[in-house]
């Protein structure tokens, strides 16, 4: 735990604009210089019940949310306030306070709104005496009231921000050019003199007890503060993706919003439409017709996806989907996050099917592997498939700017122009040959409709070269095995001209190897980095490549430790499954660390993981995470 | 050098062009109605001007599923229930391309009920035609959400205890612009109403009338039909909405007696298709996406330009 770092948790209700404040208030620390990361936490609820959003700042690289925190802003919650008496919500203002005290460190400071919160709420809290066992430093402000006099209630808010700046000596330079280009006239004038009327509380009013000052930092480049939907609707746009087809479901809206908002402004069709197997079918459709075409959803809408996706795989129709898992079964935790979807992603939809399947592990995996997936989708016909969860699309990174400084790539890929069918392969009827080859990588070019001498039928069924529908065996053995090869001839690009979508932390000599995916790679990497410091050798591996599975790879780490831990958030150890059934063997190499109660990883759960695990020592895990041992034990 | 040189070819259509060649024979069994729905459109495709390559027959799965494998165009057999999403898509994809979408009643009033409400609302400049005979066919004589009330099948023993859904009065109220029913024992009118379909723009709906010789063998024939255009005792304004849908509901209730009424219900000339309003409202570029892949000089934005926001 570095005293280095600013943990900022601003809590309030549900609709209390705390997404947006912790949003401009985490770019004002990017813009000072600092690296930051942001974790949201949010009930499945519009307005009224308890969120908070954690800003982590500092001055080194950091890609996950920490331990804990060191400031805390209860805003109260304003929607508590029902003017219904014994509403079914009750009186909630103080969660913003209360739910929030048990993850506060040693020496937090706390600020909370005396305006919202009457004296004895706080003190059913025993505030004080808990204060003062943890050393924290509570500074009781009329925020609401501050806020009401210059302007309206909602304001709150900002004073929370200027108190903030005030009590860390932050410039407030940042954070006005921010307000200003957000807002204007009466509005911003109005939280301006919040803004500075609460900076200059402290010292003046306050007297500032704590030790926690802003930490500082310098950026060499220009950064932007990025989400893991805004890296994939980039990734998705750089990819050449220029039609998207979806129905709402969290969090898989984000990507879905954030195109949705874009296309019209560089020529792209969205289509909202009536559930999510019209929206898959949708993508089909427009990519038969020849856009490049995306959909995704969450779990229980990628449950209806599975139909279209059968049939893109089997007419070879190029397409890309996203899955944004949150906790399931069924509607599950619809704002929590869970890695419960691997191996239905995988196996949906009936017969021998296959799609390649990504699960990036932070915001530049992202963009990365959503431009791939379009190119790889559209190269080999095949559906491709980014998986990822609430966490990484919910959660804001810096990342560099130069990052994002390359050339889009609209090509269609295996796609043919009309001089180019002139002279491919046709029956005696003129029907273009689609689904044959000669080529040693199982990708037959394709015509699109509107095109000369490129007529054929692409149907769901098993079909001809022509695409005529066909139940001949020797045909059927053709066609499949040309499907299948694909998948090895991804592999084979993958590995041969790509970069390597994994990602490795830690010494290659170390004795211990924890392997992980997605969203959890960022409490992983910090994990590994602290066991080294703390004289353990451990060594990280973060996969992507879950369909071409990285089998070399994952062999070759696994063949190099003594053993591995692996770590992901659900309960049936799936991506060790995914190990253990790829690559035949390390049963008894491989232990589970397993988290699924709605929250993520944070670094420190995989520490104690590793020191009940492997340090053998002997107690439970006190987080609310569990060891399944391995296959020998 | 266009990308899509097939669409608005100007050339002399030989209506042999739609027939592919020596395989595959159709399936269907003697007698069926399909073949009615086939050889209209056939005859009607060339008149209208439109090539084979211009075309995009979508369909769903069932016997009418495989009228595209007998047709000549650039087809797209898709999935139970299906056609309509995936057909929508390819007009949107790329607007210049003719697109026609079939399916049966199984098919397009069952499984893909939702799939047509919301393609009759939203107006998608297509033609839908609907091989409607009463029954599930491939799978061999079940109930279809058109089979009459009181009709027995191996999944309905007693009697089906539901009224039939109304093709016609349904796809008026969702929203469609051309509703029109005919039958395959009325080729004439069959090709007529298909051609009209296919020029209208906004979304054509077309409830065929196609018998069943195999499972549904009590059932009518079609015959003899009344052209409700010809005859004299059917007097009404396809314009008017209210007429129309008075038209429609006689039609579907007679159908139950016996009696067969066919011709064009409703046409609504006036309202914008689809891509027009999307076009209107911004969210739609003029230049078909799919053509944009093919123009060498076009610019593509970048996400890097997006980022300021994020700055």
């Amino acid at each position: 735990m570095s005293d280095e770092e600013l943990i900022w948790r601003v809590s309030g209700g549900s609709g209390d604009g705390i997404d947006s404040t912790s949003q401009n208030f985490a770019k004002a620390l990017m813009r000072s210089g600092l690296d930051v990361f942001t974790h949201r936490h949010y009930p499945s609820r519009i307005r009224g019940g308890h969120t908070y959003v954690e800003i982590r700042a500092a001055g080194h690289e950091v890609q996950s949310r920490g331990d804990g925190y060191n400031f805390l802003l209860a805003l109260g919650d304003s929607f508590a306030r029902n003017p219904q008496e014994e509403a079914y919500y009750g009186n909630e203002e103080i969660k913003p306070l209360s739910e929030n005290l048990d993850e506060l460190r040693e020496g937090g400071v706390i600020v909370y709104d005396e305006g919202l919160l009457t004296e004895d709420d706080v003190a059913e809290l025993d505030l004080e005496e808990r204060a003062e066992e943890n050393d924290w430093h509570v500074y009781p402000v009329d925020l609401r009231g501050l806020a009401k006099e210059h302007g309206r209630e909602v304001m709150r808010n900002t004073a929370g921000v200027g108190i903030t700046a005030g009590l860390l000596d932050m410039e407030l330079e940042h954070i006005e050019d921010l307000m200003s280009d957000a807002m204007g006239g009466d509005v911003l004038e109005a939280n301006l003199e919040i803004l500075h009327e609460a900076y200059e509380m402290v010292g003046d009013e306050i007297e500032v007890e704590h030790d926690l000052r802003a930490p500082t930092g310098e950026h060499d480049t220009e950064q932007a503060l990025l989400s893991g939907s805004n890296a994939i609707a980039y990734g998705a746009i750089d990819g050449g993706c220029r039609f998207i087809a979806g129905y709402p479901m969290t969090p898989w809206t984000d990507v879905f919003t954030i195109l949705s908002q874009n296309f019209p402004d560089i020529g792209g069709v969205s289509e909202q439409v009536e559930d999510e197997i019209a929206a898959a079918a949708l993508a089909v459709g427009a990519s038969h017709a020849g856009a490049k075409a995306m959909s995704g959803s969450s779990g229980g809408g990628f449950a209806l996806m599975s139909e279209p996706l059968g049939l893109a795989e089997m007419t070879e129709t190029p397409l890309v989907l996203v899955e944004s898992m949150r906790a399931g079964p069924s509607t599950g935790m619809p704002t929590k996050p869970e890695q419960g979807d691997l191996e239905f992603v995988l196996y949906t939809s009936q017969g021998d099917s296959s799609r390649v399947v990504f699960a990036p592990g932070n915001i530049e995996e992202a963009y990365e592997q959503t431009r791939l997936a379009f190119h790889i989708a559209w190269e080999y016909q095949i559906p491709t498939i980014i998986i990822y969860d609430q966490k990484l699309s919910g959660e804001n990174k810096n990342v560099d700017v130069e990052f994002f400084d390359r050339e889009p790539e609209p090509g269609l890929g295996s796609t043919l122009t009309e001089e180019e069918l002139a002279e491919a392969a046709h029956d005696n009827s003129g029907k273009f040959k689609r689904f044959q080859h000669e080529s040693e990588n199982g990708v037959s070019p394709r015509s699109l409709p509107g095109q000369k001498d490129g007529r054929y039928l692409a149907t769901g069924n098993e079909h001809s070269p022509v695409g005529h529908i066909s139940e001949d065996p020797d045909n059927r053995v053709y066609q499949m095995d040309r499907r299948m090869q694909k998948l090895e001839s991804i592999r084979t690009e993958l590995e041969e001209e790509h970069e390597s979508n994994q990602t490795y932390f830690g010494e290659d000599d170390a004795e211990y190897g924890i392997i992980t995916w997605g969203s959890s790679q960022g409490a992983v990497q910090e994990a590994v980095e602290r066991l080294n410091e703390q004289g353990h050798s451990v060594k990280g591996l973060s996969v992507s490549d879950m369909m071409p599975f990285a089998e070399t790879e994952v062999t070759e780490f696994l063949e190099s430790v003594d053993e591995a831990m692996v770590v992901e958030m659900n309960a049936t150890a799936q991506f060790r499954g995914l190990i253990q059934k790829e690559l035949g063997r390390f049963g008894e190499k491989m232990t589970s660390l397993l988290k699924y109660n709605g929250n993520p990883f944070e670094p420190a759960e995989i520490v104690e993981g590793y020191e009940v695990n492997v340090a053998d020592e002997d107690r439970e895990p006190t987080a609310q995470v569990r060891i399944e041992p391995a296959a020998g034990d | 050098m266009s990308a899509f040189n097939a669409i608005g070819e100007e050339r002399e259509i030989d209506r042999d062009e739609f027939t592919p060649g020596v395989e595959p024979q159709p399936t269907w069994c003697p007698g069926c109605g399909d073949f009615g729905v086939l050889k209209s459109l056939k005859q009607a495709l060339p008149e209208v001007g439109k090539n084979p390559e211009e075309v995009l027959t979508v369909t769903g799965i069932g016997c009418s599923g495989k009228l595209n494998s007998y047709l000549d165009t650039y087809g797209f057999h898709t999935i139970h229930g299906r056609s309509l999403p995936v057909a929508r898509a390819a007009k949107l994809a790329n607007p210049e391309v003719e697109v026609i979408a079939a399916g049966g009643d199984g098919d397009g009033y069952g499984i893909g009920g939702n799939h047509f409400i919301h393609t009759a609302r939203e107006n998608h400049d297509m033609t839908y035609i609907v091989f409607n005979n009463e029954i599930f066919g491939l799978t061999k004589g079940q109930t279809s959400p058109t089979s009459p009330k009181g009709h027995k099948s191996k999944t309905q023993p007693s009697g089906s205890a539901k009224s039939p859904l109304r093709p016609l009065s349904l796809s008026l109220n969702a929203g469609a612009t051309y509703v029109a029913r005919t039958a395959a024992v009325n080729p004439n009118q069959a090709k007529e109403i298909i051609k009209e379909a296919i020029e209208h723009d906004g979304f054509a709906h077309i409830d065929f009338l196609t018998q069943c010789p195999t499972w549904n063998k009590d059932a009518r024939q079609y015959v003899p039909y009344v052209d409700v255009q010809e005859s004299d005792d059917y007097d009404f304004d396809v314009h008017d909405r209210e007429e129309a849908a008075r038209m429609m509901r006689e039609t579907e209730d007679v159908l139950n007696e016996g009696t067969v009424l066919t011709g064009r219900y409703y046409v609504d000339d006036e309202s914008p298709s689809y891509t027009q309003e999307k076009q209107a409202v911004g969210e739609m570029p003029e230049q078909p996406i799919a053509e944009r892949y093919f123009d060498e000089d076009g610019e593509w934005e970048r996400s890097y330009d997006l980022l300021d926001r994020h700055k």
